[in-house]
Formats: structure tokens, C-alpha cells, sequence
């Protein structure tokens, strides 16, 4: 029978939330982080919506508990609110020094220094130390340095599903006993260089997005950084601790049709859905709850939306995507999303989708619209598709302990 | 848990593209950095496919495709690729535009820029629906990637992986990291790399992709028995420990490895951590270096894992890779051992 | 408009780097996507790109470039048409 690995700790920033309280307090009051761009200088500040963390690098530089600025990027920085706050949740430090990782995960790493300096790095010697931030690793090894965690560190990045992988990587290391515990998550900071990225995909939306909405029209970008500790069942018995989910499935599948587009029957999303089943040896019946990736776009959510009528046929669970809430966290969004569905397990709710008026000729379910609470959720499944088709499924249980 | 490597595509400053030959000759160059030797990309790829690609990709899926005829696999079910900096040609294009003011990005650096970009066209190409991610961690993004390949066999969720570590260097890209002291200022001679004794690491790239099973097959170079990375030791006694754990957790001491394949880079600072265990630990091991070929990237462990495969496969260590001078009858068991920085450092053990 | 049609073929060929076509390898009437030659989604906003950065005529939703990229002779017209001013 193979290891429960349970979730110990939770951390989050967003536009909605600085930590896990403020965070549930606005999914409580359904206040969505989307509005205009107040601390990085884009020339799409007037044409888009973003969801911004509502703090500038200095703010967050001392909510890290730091005072010299050193070279952290703005990556860096949430990635250490979040993952610090996930630590202490879990009361890490009280315990004894198991075999602990740290799996992050983010694509734009350093850029929002890089983008900045780069003209001082090509013309002079000012910013020198900025060059070597720009790399995705450097925010992990400060984050972890920060924990104190040194017994296994990596990175990932695989667009939109960064943070689902860490998080599925982390739980197989511990199903097979090479860690203990596993800070998993991801960390994204807005950046002028992916929001121009996005903008010449013509993907974003000039309004708040709208996820399976037959009107929908792309993309709203948001930020931050969240993050999980993961153990095994048994490190986690150690400091009598509230375990808030298990992780009870898990699934990694290739769309593999094209750089930037899901196939349209969904075949991609299907396959990491089904996996996730398998390996957690469930059925469709059993799930509760699908907190969608639905980001919005044309594509995205008609695959996804075909791939949940394929799977559950009559008996599709509540659906909604929670990115009219958060925005588009991109590498930050699948543990984001994770810890929105463990709050709905914990807290008996489903989480509205947002902005929905029209169905989607399409499809035959509609997304859930507005917040339900007093109910019995035991098992939601939380997805997050990116870019290239790297497609993530993960599902958590309520606990039962 | 254990896996077999039964194919190899290396794409380097050398002439390594022919899995059949190994270092039929020497390259020597002085220069900047080490640029790899461009195979005919179209005897690989498609044109209509390959127009977009820049050479990171190009490079990529060409050294995924001799892998994978190298062993004789038609789909792996497992694509994971290590890769420190991704694109740089990509991304600095489109630093550059926005630098120069431009207001309008084009679309496809953009999408090439994304460090998955590499393993998902490889998935693309092969129409392969199964396992797929990318690692992005510096010098441990390829050691990374074959722990999540061992990861798959251990849980009987994969006979065969495609694994690769890839990176590149443009001149660009190494005037602005040249700014931080870590690198040579000045063209430098590959093959006297040791004798300049001065700061800095010759720069390099590559792109190496490996076919590996969980099951032996006929042809198999060797077996890949275990990876560990581990970050910042605060002394030497700690990274001596380390190893030495290590090589026992595989029943080995280092007295039995019959090669140790080291990781000088030519940065007087950083090889002294080799200059000191190859003196210790590693005193009485034949001690071999690479970078020399294919100079220092995040992902050069690639070309040493190639090495160590053909070094069990043929039995014989090319001379240009010695670093001292133990003769041995055979070669049975070989560790990698790399470190950037005295930062992250791993292990890499190759047995027959 | 015969000289803009051989202006196009040439810039389009640079933009979405078809290497080994020739301006005159490329028919003026026929289907720039799907056959021919084969381009995707991604050329479409290339395209779009280029007739912003090269003719000054942004393009804001890529559906319309269906129309309008339908070949090198409507993308010729579209530019005759949109230019005037």
C-alpha cells in the first residue's frame, strides 16, 4: 500500500490575500484581486486588467523580514512569504530534522530584476550583481536558504503547471521514502516581459476574464507565490498537527499538438484527469469538486470543458474556475489553486467562477457562479494545464483522522 | 533503483553526434567559449517544423532523435529535460527589442523562450502523450532530470525515459556573465585550459539526451545506479562525507571506482575543491576532466555521463580526458562528480 | 499593388523564417494557411506583427486575420485599403 503523503502547512500570496487568512477572508466575500497595475511599469497598464499583489518590492522586502535589499528579486521575496508562512503553519522548526526538500517552481525566475538592468548589464558594471538572479534556481536556493532546508532542493517549470509538478514530485518522493516532508509550490512575479509575451499571443482579455463563458476572450495575468508542506503520514504525527488534506491522486500528461493550444477534444486534459484517478485508485463519482484551470481563453476552456463531459459524462461535479478571483498566477497558479480546493474541503464550500453570464454553446454544464458554503465537499480536483501541454491533475481529500 | 542507458545523442563542441564513434578526434579551440558542432538539422527535422526553432531546440530534438534510434525506441514514456538557462538566444532577442523600446514582442521567442518549450516540442514531434516536465535548477537541472527518470522506474510508471541536459551560449550573453568575474575575460586555449591558472570558467554548450530502461537489454552502455546533488557544504570535510556516503549507499568505497570523472572548469577558485579531493579522497583513482571538450554549463554533466557510458562500452579512456595517470585493466564502476561554485554539487554513479 | 504583393511575399518569408521558399515560390492567390504552405496560429500573429511593425495597421482581434491573411493578395488589399490615410 503505498505512503499517504497529507498537507501540514499552507502559505499564499496573491492579489487577494497577503497569507492564508486575508486570502480566505476575500474568498468569503467573493473579492476578486483583478483591477489595474499600481507597482510594475508596463505599457499595457491601460489597456489590460491584471491581479497584482498589492505591494511594492520595499513592502514586500520587509514583510520578508528583510531590511537590505540585497538582490532579491520581487520572485524571490513572495516566494519567501509563502513558503515562510506554509513553514510555520507546519511548526517545522519545533520538530525534529527529518528529510526535508524544497520543490519550487517558476518560469520568469529573476526577469523582473533582469528586464530592469538590462541595459546596465550591457553597458556597465552597476547592476553586476542582479546578472546571475536572472536564472529560475535563484529564488529556490534563497527561499531555501531562508528555511533552512538542504537535503534536497530543485525547480521546475512547465508553464502554467509548474506548481501542480512540484507538488506531484514532491509527493512521489515521499511515497518512495526518499524525503520526509516537501515545501512544494510555486513563486511568479509580474514582469514586463511575460505580460508583452501574453499580449502578443493575443490572449489577454481587456475585461476581467470570463472562464467558460461563450464570450470569453483570454487572460487576466495575476502574480504571487504559494506553497504546501507535504509529509508522510508518519513524520506528520510527530508534534500532534492538523493534517488539512491528503494528497489522494495525482496525473502528468503531454497534450503534445502544438506549442500553444490544447487539442480540441480535450485528449490532453482527459489523460492527466484520468491518471490522477488511477493513481489514486477513485472514480469520477468520487469527486466533488473541479477547481478548473480555466483561464478564459478560447481554447483552454473548451478542451478542458470537453475533457470534464468526457470524463463524467452525466455526473459532472460542481465546476468553477477560481482565476476571476486570483488572475492567471501561471507558475504559481497550481498550488494557488490547490490551496483554494483544500480551503473548500476544510471549509465545506465551492468557490465561484466569476464573470459567468453566457453557457458555452459547446458544453452542457455551466460553472458554479456563486459561493456555496454548508457543504459536504470529501474530494476536489484541482487542474492546471500549461503552455507546450504540460497538463497536471491533482485531487485532495478531506482528511479523515 | 537502477536503469539502463541504451542510447545516447550528444550534440557538442566535439565530434559526438555519431553514437558509433567515440572522440574519433580531438577539437581544439581558442576562443570565448566552446560552441557546439551544428549537425545538418534538416536530415532531422522538418523544414516547416524547424523554421521557428532556434538552435536550443533544433539541438534538442536532434540529440532526443539519435537517442532514440541509438536504442532502438520508438516512444519513450517518460520526456524529462534538465536545462539551467533555456533559451538565451530567444530571450535575449526579445530583451533586446524591449531595451531598444520597441513596443511590439513577436510571438515566437516568446513561446521558444519558455523552458519547457524543449521537452513539449520533443512530445510534439513524437506525438508522446505520456510523462513530461522540465528542471530549471542551475547545474543540478540535469541530474534532476534522471532522478524524476528513476523516479518513474521505482514506481513501475515507465519501461523507458527520455532524459536530456541542455544548454547554450551565445556571445551576448557571455559579455554580460563575464561582468560578474566567473568567467574568462579572454579567448583561451580548451586543451591548456588548467595552465592559465587565473579566475573564471571557459563557457560552453550542449545538448545531450539519453534513452533509459528499467530493463537490461542487449546493448545496454552501462547502468545508471545513482544521482545525489547537494548544495553548499560548508567545508571540504563535509563534501569529502558526502561522497563517501554516497559510494557506500551503493555498497562502494572510492578506492573500488575504477574512473572519477571530475568537473574543472578551469576556474582557479573553484577547482581547487577537485585539486583537494583529487589529492585526498580520490587520491589513488584514475582521475579524468571534461570541460576541457565541451567547456562549463549548467548542464555539461550530460557530457560526462556520455563519457563514462562509452568509457564502460569501449573499455578505454581517450588519453585528452586524463588527468593523471592510474592504469587500470578495466573499467567497472565510474563517478561523476561536479560542482559550480562550490555551490551545487552532484554525483553521478555509472557502473557495467 | 504588384510591387506591394512582391514586398509582402519577401517580408513574409523573412518574418516567419521560411528558409527555403522564394518569393516566387509563393502564389499570390493561394490559401496562406492550412495547404500551401502550411502556416499555424502562431503565424497568423507573426503576420499581425508585421503589419503593425512594417505598415502601421494593428490588427486587435486575431479572428480577423482570417480574412485578411487569406492570401497575399487580400493582405495586399487590406493594406491599399486600411493605408489611405
Amino acid at each position: 500500500m503505498a505512503k499517504r503523503v497529507v498537507i501540514t502547512g499552507i502559505g499564499i500570496i496573491s492579489s487577494i490575500g497577503k497569507d492564508l487568512p486575508e486570502t480566505f477572508a476575500s474568498l468569503l466575500a467573493s473579492r476578486s484581486g483583478i483591477g489595474r497595475l499600481h507597482h510594475l511599469n508596463s505599457t499595457h497598464q491601460d489597456e489590460f486588467p491584471f491581479a497584482e499583489v498589492p505591494f511594492g518590492n520595499e513592502k514586500l522586502l520587509s514583510m520578508a523580514g528583510f531590511t537590505d535589499p540585497s538582490n532579491f528579486s520581487r520572485n524571490t521575496l513572495l516566494g519567501i512569504i509563502a513558503a515562510g508562512e506554509a513553514f510555520r503553519h507546519a511548526r517545522l522548526e519545533e520538530l525534529s530534522k527529518l528529510k526535508t526538500g524544497l520543490i519550487s517552481a517558476t518560469t520568469v525566475g529573476g526577469m523582473d530584476q533582469c528586464e530592469r538592468f538590462y541595459d546596465d548589464f550591457l553597458t556597465n558594471d552597476t547592476k553586476n550583481q542582479y546578472i546571475d538572479v536572472y536564472d529560475c534556481a535563484d529564488s529556490t536556493e534563497k527561499i531555501a536558504s531562508h528555511m533552512n532546508i538542504r537535503d534536497y532542493m530543485t525547480t521546475i517549470s512547465t508553464a502554467c503547471s509548474s506548481a501542480a509538478n512540484a507538488i506531484l514530485l514532491g509527493a512521489r518522493m515521499i511515497r518512495l521514502g526518499q524525503l520526509d516532508r516537501v515545501v512544494a509550490g510555486g513563486t511568479e512575479a509580474l514582469t514586463s516581459f511575460h505580460v508583452n509575451g501574453f499580449s502578443a499571443l493575443k490572449i489577454l482579455d481587456k475585461l476581467p476574464c470570463r472562464p467558460f463563458d461563450a464570450n470569453r476572450n483570454g487572460i487576466t495575468l495575476g502574480e504571487g507565490a504559494a506553497y504546501l508542506v507535504l509529509e508522510s503520514e508518519e513524520a506528520a504525527g510527530e508534534g500532534n498537527r492538523e493534517f488539512f488534506a491528503e494528497l489522494a491522486g495525482y496525473g502528468n500528461a503531454c497534450e503534445a499538438y502544438h506549442q500553444t493550444a490544447s487539442t480540441p477534444d480535450g485528449k490532453g486534459a482527459l489523460l492527466a484527469m484520468e491518471r490522477a484517478l488511477k493513481v489514486g485508485g477513485l472514480n469520477p463519482p468520487d469527486i466533488d469538486y473541479i477547481n478548473a484551470h480555466g483561464t478564459g481563453t478560447d481554447n483552454n476552456d473548451i478542451a478542458e470543458g470537453v475533457a470534464i463531459e468526457r470524463l463524467f459524462g452525466d455526473r459532472i461535479p460542481y465546476v468553477s474556475s477560481t482565476k476571476p478571483l486570483t488572475g492567471h498566477m501561471t507558475s504559481a497558479a497550481g498550488s494557488a489553486e490547490a490551496i483554494l480546493s483544500i480551503l473548500c474541503l476544510n471549509h465545506g464550500m465551492i468557490l465561484p467562477n466569476l464573470n459567468f453570464k453566457t453557457p458555452m454553446p459547446e458544453l452542457h454544464f455551466k460553472p458554479v457562479t456563486e459561493l456555496i458554503r454548508g457543504i459536504n465537499v470529501s474530494m476536489v480536483m484541482s487542474n492546471s494545464f500549461g503552455f507546450g501541454g504540460n497538463n497536471t491533475s491533482l485531487i485532495f481529500r478531506k482528511p479523515t483522522n | 533503483m537502477s536503469a539502463y542507458i541504451d542510447g545516447i545523442g550528444l550534440i557538442s563542441p566535439q565530434q559526438t553526434t555519431d553514437p558509433a564513434r567515440f572522440l574519433p578526434e580531438v577539437m581544439e579551440y581558442t576562443a570565448d567559449f566552446l560552441q557546439v558542432i551544428n549537425p545538418n538539422y534538416k536530415e532531422y527535422i522538418n523544414p516547416i517544423a524547424s523554421r521557428r526553432m532556434s538552435k536550443l531546440i533544433k539541438m534538442g530534438i536532434t540529440s532526443a532523435r539519435i537517442a532514440m534510434a541509438d536504442a532502438g525506441c520508438q516512444m519513450p514514456e517518460a520526456i524529462i529535460t534538465g536545462t539551467g538557462l533555456g533559451s538565451v538566444e530567444d530571450t535575449e532577442r526579445i530583451l533586446n527589442g524591449m531595451n531598444a523600446g520597441e513596443q511590439l514582442m513577436n510571438p515566437t521567442p516568446f513561446i521558444q523562450s519558455t523552458y519547457n518549450t524543449i521537452s513539449s516540442q520533443i512530445a510534439i514531434s513524437l506525438q508522446c502523450h505520456h510523462y513530461n516536465s522540465t528542471y530549471v535548477h542551475r547545474s543540478f537541472s540535469f541530474e534532476s532530470a534522471l532522478q524524476d527518470a528513476l523516479l518513474q522506474f521505482e514506481e513501475a510508471a515507465a519501461t523507458t525515459a527520455l532524459v536530456g541536459g541542455i544548454d547554450e551560449m551565445t556571445s551576448n550573453h557571455l559579455g554580460i556573465v563575464r561582468r560578474t568575474g566567473h568567467w574568462k575575460m579572454e579567448p583561451v586555449n580548451n586543451l591548456r585550459l588548467l595552465s592559465y591558472r587565473t579566475p573564471g570558467a571557459l563557457a560552453g554548450e550542449g545538448a545531450a539526451y539519453f534513452i533509459l530502461r528499467g530493463a537490461p537489454s542487449t546493448s545496454h552502455y552501462g547502468i545508471l545506479k545513482d544521482v545525489k546533488t547537494f548544495y553548499h557544504p560548508k567545508e571540504l570535510q563535509e563534501t569529502s562525507l558526502e561522497i563517501t556516503a554516497f559510494l557506500a549507499s551503493n555498497n562502494l568505497t572510492a578506492n573500488q571506482l575504477d574512473a572519477v570523472i571530475l568537473g574543472y572548469n578551469g576556474d582557479i577558485h573553484s577547482d581547487s575543491v577537485y585539486d583537494q579531493l583529487g589529492s585526498g579522497l580520490f587520491n589513488e583513482n584514475q582521475q579524468l576532466w571534461y570541460k576541457h571538450l565541451c567547456g562549463e554549463y549548467f548542464t555539461s554533466t550530460g557530457f560526462a555521463l556520455w563519457l563514462a557510458a562509452n568509457i564502460l562500452r569501449h573499455q578505454y579512456i581517450p588519453s585528452v580526458v586524463k588527468f593523471n595517470n592510474q592504469p587500470a585493466d578495466s573499467f567497472r564502476h565510474i563517478l561523476i562528480y561536479n560542482q559550480f561554485r562550490n555551490i551545487n554539487h552532484s554525483l553521478i554513479l555509472v557502473s557495467l | 499593388m504588384e510591387e506591394l504583393i512582391e514586398k509582402l511575399k519577401k517580408e513574409v518569408i523573412e518574418q516567419l523564417n521560411l528558409e527555403d521558399i522564394s518569393p516566387e515560390d509563393i502564389d499570390t492567390d493561394s490559401p496562406l494557411f492550412g495547404e500551401g504552405l502550411g502556416l499555424d496560429s502562431i503565424d497568423a500573429l507573426e503576420l499581425i506583427v508585421l503589419l503593425e511593425k512594417n505598415y502601421g495597421l494593428k490588427i486587435e482581434d486575431p479572428k480577423d486575420g482570417k480574412k485578411i491573411f487569406h492570401s497575399i493578395r487580400t493582405m495586399a488589399e487590406y493594406i491599399t485599403e486600411h493605408q489611405k490615410a
